[in-house]
């Protein structure tokens, strides 16, 4: 079998046809044999999609808000792909993917393509999965892709960095004010959405995540603009003070993005539209300050990365076996007979002399 | 690729089709196939045999489990037959309908293209033994 199957499925899902998708993604998912063919295959056809990341703690409203936007993107009459990442057991692997039931506004639309996946238990293996997946909606020719996760770990982070602009939903009093300095998920948002604005403490959400914004001197705006006081496109809040750089007879200033708060209230669709045109504007800012380009590119370094260390990984998982086991390495460690430096440097010997010794 | 190692998860889909409210089996189900180590997706209550179908396709389920109380399964699950059947996933997802089923309709169910029935009582292993052996294989 091979290559004639998998060329096979991917002319069907270039033809558009759904079943021939939803059977590349599981191929995908579960890296069933050929798989990366596939994923080569569709490379070429991809690139066209435009890619919003959500996350969020759980009950944050992310699958109500996403039934709401692809309702939104459907009327303006663009075709959506939804990947929703929900967390597997860690012994057990099962999962119960739940989003699915909040698709209310969509059902029966095939041209809302949503799919659920988790977790599977592998290191890194997630972003992969999912940048896979997204390749495919993208090359059957889904307008928009949007990556639904929890924001629960540095997984869930990954996979949401693979999108062009990333959504944090916010829960009205989620917590005091020390909440919003901690470092993680709040550093990643290009956009802040409170939710359930009609709940009590909205507000005070709203102006403790303006706070947080304007305080934090994004570490990214430095590092890629050497620019402080950032000023935002599109801001409708009127905030972005000017420093005293902006006074300065400099060339027009590389335009920044200071990160947007929107309220919302997903059951009601109330705070959509406003949401989507803080994306809009955030997707001008991407392709007008060549940040588009550059992270397509970072996306794909580091791509290739996760899948050297994958592929290493699982060269020496197997020079492990053939060396009877990390078990027997383990005992070892444990009576004190060698250590893990040891162990480690006695493994990668072979590897490291093969690479090593190409250079004559 | 030698580096591509399978990993085989049993995907299901649990949908609550038609009118009834109650869905405790339907939520007993889907924790025993999650404990299983299955990936399960939950249809939530009040689904049209539209959206069961939708659902299959696009998530490519190996197993599509019905649960219907109501007693319309006589209308409801040839819709939802039917729908793979247009989309091609007829052939490869096993189908299995739980509930109130008499006797004398399980026949009609089994032509039409269910693949068996677990009424109640069913001890919870059975059904999870009867998909673990006949889940199709994707390919």
């Amino acid at each position: 079998m091979g290559q004639a199957v998998e060329s096979d499925l991917v002319e069907r899902l270039l033809d558009g046809e759904h079943r021939a998708l939803a059977r590349v993604i599981t191929k995908i998912e579960s890296q069933s044999p050929g798989y990366r063919d596939i994923v080569s295959e569709i490379h070429a056809h991809t690139g066209h999609a435009l890619v919003v990341g959500i996350t969020g703690s759980p009950g944050a409203g992310k699958s109500t808000l996403v039934d709401k936007l692809a309702k939104h993107y459907r009327d303006q009459g663009e075709t959506v792909g939804v990947i929703a990442v929900d967390p597997s057991s860690p012994y057990t692997g099962g999962a119960v993917l739940g989003d699915r039931i909040r698709m209310a506004s969509n059902v029966g639309d095939m041209d809302v393509f949503f799919r659920s996946m988790s977790a599977r238990g592998q290191l890194g293996g997630l972003s992969t999965a999912t940048a896979d997946a997204v390749k495919a909606l993208d090359a059957f020719g889904k307008d928009r892709i949007i990556i639904e996760t929890v924001g629960a770990g540095q997984n869930e982070v990954d996979v949401v960095k693979t999108a062009d602009t990333v959504v944090v939903l916010v829960q009205p009093g989620s917590g005091d004010d020390v909440q919003m300095l901690k470092a993680g998920i709040l550093e990643i948002g290009d956009v802040f959405v409170v939710n359930k604005a009609d709940m009590e403490g909205a507000s005070r959400t709203v102006a403790e995540l303006e706070e947080m914004i304007h305080l934090r001197d994004d570490p990214r705006a430095n590092l890629n603009m050497g620019h402080h006081g950032a000023e935002a496109m599109g801001d409708h809040h009127g905030h972005g003070e000017h420093t005293g750089e902006d006074q300065d007879d400099e060339p027009e200033p590389e335009p920044v993005w200071t990160p947007q708060v929107v309220e919302t209230i997903a059951t009601t669709a109330e705070g959509i539209d406003e949401l989507v045109e803080t994306l809009s504007d955030h997707y001008t800012y991407l392709a007008e300050s060549g940040e588009l380009d550059e992270k397509a590119r970072q996306r794909a370094a580091e791509e290739i990365r996760q899948l050297l260390r994958s592929d290493v990984n699982r060269l020496l998982e197997r020079e492990l076996d053939d060396r009877g086991g990390i078990e027997d390495f383990a005992s070892a460690v444990v009576d004190k007979e060698t250590d893990p430096y040891a162990v480690t440097e006695d493994v990668l010997e072979p590897l490291r002399d093969c690479l090593e010794g190409r250079d004559d | 690729m030698s580096a591509d190692s399978e990993q085989r998860t049993i995907r299901c889909l649990i949908a609550k089709v038609g009118l009834d409210g109650h869905d405790r089996g339907a939520h007993v189900i889907s924790r025993a196939f999650r404990d299983a180590g299955f990936e399960v997706i939950y249809s939530g209550l009040h689904r049209a045999p539209d959206e069961i179908i939708q659902a299959t396709v696009q998530e490519d389920v190996d197993v599509l489990g019905i649960s219907i109380l109501s007693g319309a399964h006589n209308t409801l699950v040839p819709k939802v037959m039917a729908g793979l059947e247009e989309y091609g996933a007829a052939d490869d997802t096993l189908v299995i309908v739980g509930g109130i089923i008499p006797e004398e309709d399980r026949p009609g169910l089994l032509d039409e293209g269910v693949d068996a029935i677990f009424g109640p009582g069913t001890p919870m292993q059975e059904t999870i033994d009867f998909v673990k052996e006949n889940a199709p294989e994707r390919t």
